[in-house]
């Protein structure tokens, strides 16, 4: 695998203000789309307790974790304050309809 | 000698292209159009008007005959180029002819992109591109009366329009959940609609096409979800696609279009491509700003200049007369942008600006495009605003303007709107009042006009017209506003999406004049339900908008696994149904089954992708979703009443299993717990139920407002009843009731806090008639909520829901 960006589905796949996951050996990273058609990735483990983000409420450019209400950046990963802590973030873009996801990023969520 | 310079296509593109090439380097090439159109070059985006009957064909021409002459360029009408010999450097076309050339230009445009759906090459199913596309249409539109444009994008929206001028009967069917997704975000996509609609064109959105039927000419359009639209006329303009099929013959470079460098070349570096039917960094474009960008990039190209093109921002502008609308730019939200967002509900409008480090980069308006073109300039110019940022949004010209005014809501109400439910008082008979009794405070209001004078929950609204009626004389007491959203409280929000006969989200969100432009995690589950409970069968659910249990209608668990709990109607099972949860729990290995406090079995930790799999095999034993999940009807606790027990007084049992057949499935503010006791002894605690029924022997104690979670409320009682079916009639209209005044959120007992239980027993007990009311929309709004959510997925509704978008665990492995 040398490329350096993997399709991973179409932008119609995710429905808008939702998200869908992608499997990897190191655990689940979700793919968000916004209102806007805009993609974002994060390892699927919101940094309060690991809650599963991609089954969160999007807003705008964040999402509210479906455990305890924390409010993630898509953008940067990090918690609105007052909570503290931040969920890594792969790079992620768009290509015409279709979403490509950076290998080397998860690469680098591997390590 | 001059350099030998073919063009294949007599566009927007090469037209303006050769404009600017004469322009800086006349006479350098000896230059031959071929057209397949039979025509000179004309403005296609005039085509609209053309179509409406505003313009003719004559007045749209952009060169005339006259200008191919003047400029010595020979112009090739009706002629198809059909082959490139790249090693001679000639092209033949389709009546035989063969030209030699230096400089190649392909500018075959775009071709209409046609769905593949039976049907649609019937007789009667037309495009919308060119000018025999229009002349076709209005010539349909002279004998036939009934049009279905199949697109609600920029060109769908313009030709319904014109043949709603044309007189035909027009409806317009869109895929996507709001008109022209692309340019438009979802506020001013719903103000479109709005506007469309009152053209009498009707607008089918989120809407499918099957299929197009009709026996030798066109009939009707058949939709997915079975809506059959008769027609007489089809329009397709559901997108194009580059036409790059000669780029494509001839070898040269090919994705979507005909890939070109930032200089407009090829991969072959004799031929150039401009327009409709190039690939550039990535992306095609089909609007005409960016190719006249293209045409004076690959003018200067040719004339041996140095220009590059970057790919342009655009900007669109729809071509209906009377419909403002404008949209450039970036509009997407991201953390490092800000917007500023203007809404005037009364007069339609909406602007919306974003920000980026001071910088505009994007712009929506709709209502009022005037500053349209400022704004535009201002994105491309890169200009940095915070100089005028306070009045940035008002436009060029404004020297001054008003702070937003609170009561602007109330003031867009007509006389006739109604602001008091309960008592049935209007906004024209408060504002007499005020105004003929010299009334100045709430009170004296309630006492006249008896308005907010029963469940309060209008006071808001009424305190906000005595404001409006006597202006600054009058200071309302602050409202709790729902979110951070709006200023406006729940109690508000819920009289006017009745009033104001709000449908949809984006309509509350911009009738409402919200301050985001995609709500909050608030906001969006409230306005979710109070749509859902004042539009049954109207308002479409917005998934988006719940919390995850709801949209998986399943219980999220710690570790991202779900719990599942089938309905027991009354609490009673059978073998059947044991056996078959039995079998669940084993065949997908589900590690926990435990008994609930409400008389069912949960199975605990279900992977989500087994979720359709266990309902499935559950639904085939006869269960359905026991809405564990919900802010909805959970359970209805029973004991065995008369059927066994010794103390029973009625068949409380039974009782209970009618209550659950009838209440399931609806949505309510917050979880509605229910129980039936057969006697005093109470064994099924129906008296810390949101509803419990107590038997005695002469009938039925009807209990409500209980709780036993993170308050314990004991119930009050609400009255007696003698009949199984006064239960019922009772309930019914409780939960109706408690549907349409209660906050989201609020459990009956914090409802009935709010409102006072001699409210709601006036409505309920006392006034007859209002409490058949009640009850006969509740039965209304249940005959579309009892479907099981379970089964609908199970038959494929939803389905990326519960499937990963990809598995990378095996490529990964390869590494």
């Amino acid at each position: 695998m040398s490329n350096e960006w993997l399709d991973i589905g179409g932008l119609d796949d995710i429905p808008r203000r939702g998200a869908r996951v992608v499997k990897t050996v190191r655990g689940d990273i979700a793919i968000f789309r916004t209102a806007d058609d805009k993609v974002f990735a994060l390892d699927d483990r919101c940094p309060h307790k690991g809650g599963p983000l991609s089954q969160g409420i999007v807003q705008g450019n964040a999402v509210t974790c479906p455990m305890h209400n924390w409010v993630i950046s898509l953008e940067t990963g990090e918690a609105q304050a007052p909570d503290q802590g931040c969920a890594r973030t792969i790079a992620v873009k768009l290509q015409g309809d279709r979403i490509l996801l950076s290998w080397p990023g998860l690469a680098v969520q591997a390590a | 000698m001059a350099e030998r310079l073919l063009i294949v296509g007599n566009g927007m593109a090469p037209g303006r292209m050769l404009e600017r090439l004469l322009e800086i380097a006349p006479g350098r090439y000896d230059i031959t159009i071929f057209n397949a159109e039979p025509r000179v070059n004309y403005d296609r985006i005039m085509l609209s008007p053309v179509l409406s009957g505003e313009k003719t064909y004559e007045q749209i021409v952009i060169h005339g005959d006259g200008w191919y002459i003047r400029n010595g360029i020979t112009l090739h009408k009706g002629t198809r180029v059909t082959g490139i010999d790249r090693v001679g450097k000639t092209i033949t076309t389709d009546n035989g002819l063969v030209e030699k050339y230096d400089k190649l230009v392909i500018a075959t445009g775009s071709v209409p992109f046609i769905i593949p759906v039976p049907g649609n090459n019937l007789p009667g199913v037309l495009t919308y591109r060119d000018l025999d596309d229009v002349d076709a249409m209005i010539l349909a539109a002279k004998s036939r009366d009934r049009a279905v444009v199949i697109g609600g994008g920029l060109l769908g929206l313009e030709a319904a329009a014109g043949l709603a001028e044309q007189g035909m009967s027009v409806t317009v069917v869109h895929l996507m959940p709001t008109l022209m997704e692309r340019q438009l975000d979802a506020n001013a996509g719903y103000l479109l609609k709005k506007a469309i609609e009152s053209r009498g064109i009707k607008v089918l959105t989120g809407a499918n096409t099957k299929a197009i039927t009709g026996n030798g000419k066109v009939q009707a359009v058949e939709l997915e979800d079975g809506t059959v639209v008769p027609a007489d006329l089809v329009v397709m303009a559901v997108g194009i696609r580059p036409n790059a099929a000669l780029g494509k013959k001839a070898g040269l470079a090919v994705n979507r279009g005909i890939i070109v460098d930032d200089q407009l070349r090829t991969s072959d570096p004799d031929i150039f491509a401009v327009g409709e039917c190039v690939e550039h960094r990535g992306m095609t474009y089909g609007l005409v700003a960016p190719l006249y960008e293209m045409a004076g990039v690959l003018a200067k190209t040719l004339a041996g200049e140095q220009a590059a093109y970057h790919g342009s921002v655009m900007a669109t502008k729809l071509k209906v007369t009377g419909i403002d609308l404008f949209s450039a730019g970036d509009f997407a939200e991201a953390k490092d942008r800000e917007e500023i967002v203007l809404r005037d509900a009364g007069r339609g409008i909406y602007k919306r600006l974003v920000l980026k480090d001071s910088r505009i980069i994007g712009t929506v308006l709709y209502g009022d495009t005037a500053d349209g073109a400022w704004f535009f300039q201002l994105l491309r110019e890169r200009k940095d605003i915070s100089e005028m940022r306070d009045t940035l949004i008002f436009g060029q010209g404004y020297a001054g303007g008003a702070p937003l005014d609170p009561t602007a809501a109330v003031a867009a109400l007509s006389d006739d709107a109604e602001i008091c439910g309960c008592n049935g008082v209007c906004k024209g008979r408060i504002v007499a009042a005020i105004q003929e009794n010299g009334l100045s405070s709430l009170e004296e209001v309630r006492a006249v006009t008896k308005a907010s004078a029963s469940c309060g929950s209008c006071t808001g609204l009424v305190e906000k017209l005595i404001s409006f009626t006597l202006g600054d004389a009058y200071a309302p007491s602050t409202s709790k506003a729902a979110c951070g959203c709006t200023d406006l409280s729940h109690d508000e929000i819920r009289r006017l999406i009745v009033a104001k006969e709000l449908k949809s989200i984006p309509a509350v969100m911009q009738e409402l004049e919200w301050r985001t432009s995609c709500g909050c995690s608030k906001c969006r589950p409230a306005l979710n339900f109070y749509l859902l409970a004042s539009w049954p069968g109207e308002y479409t659910d917005d998934n988006q908008s719940r919390f995850i249990n709801e949209r998986a209608h399943a219980n999220i668990q710690k570790d991202g696994t779900y719990s599942v709990v089938p309905r027991m109607w009354g609490g009673m099972t059978s073998v059947r149904e044991l056996r078959a949860i039995a079998d669940v729990a084993e065949k997908y290995n589900i590690p926990t089954i435990k008994i609930t406090g409400g008389q069912r079995i949960d199975l605990l930790g279900v992977k989500k992708e087994d979720l359709p799999g266990v309902w499935a095999d559950l639904n085939a034993a006869g269960m359905v979703s026991g809405h564990a999940y919900g802010k909805a009807l959970r359970t209805v606790k029973t004991c065995v009443g008369t059927e066994w027990c010794r103390f029973g007084t009625q068949d409380s049992t039974g009782l209970g299993i009618k209550l659950e057949k009838f209440t399931w499935g609806c949505w309510t503010p917050h979880k509605v717990k229910l129980g039936v006791s057969g006697c005093p002894r109470n064994c099924a605690e129906a008296t810390v139920k949101d509803i419990g029924i107590v038997c005695v022997d002469s009938g039925y104690e009807f209990h409500i407002g209980g709780a036993a979670g993170l308050e314990v409320k004991q119930t009050v009682l609400l009255c007696k009843l003698e009949t199984e079916e006064e239960v019922l009639e009772y309930a019914g209209a409780l939960m109706q009731l408690y549907r349409e005044q209660a906050h989201y959120l609020d459990r009956i007992h914090k409802w009935l806090n709010r409102v006072g239980l001699e409210t709601v027993k006036q409505q309920i007990v006392e006034d007859h008639e209002r409490r058949r009311a009640l009850f006969a929309r509740f039965v209304f709004a249940q005959k579309f909520a009892q479907v099981d959510p379970w089964a609908e997925r199970v038959n494929g509704a939803f389905a990326h829901e519960f499937k990963p978008l990809a598995d990378l665990c095996i490529a990964q492995a390869a590494e």
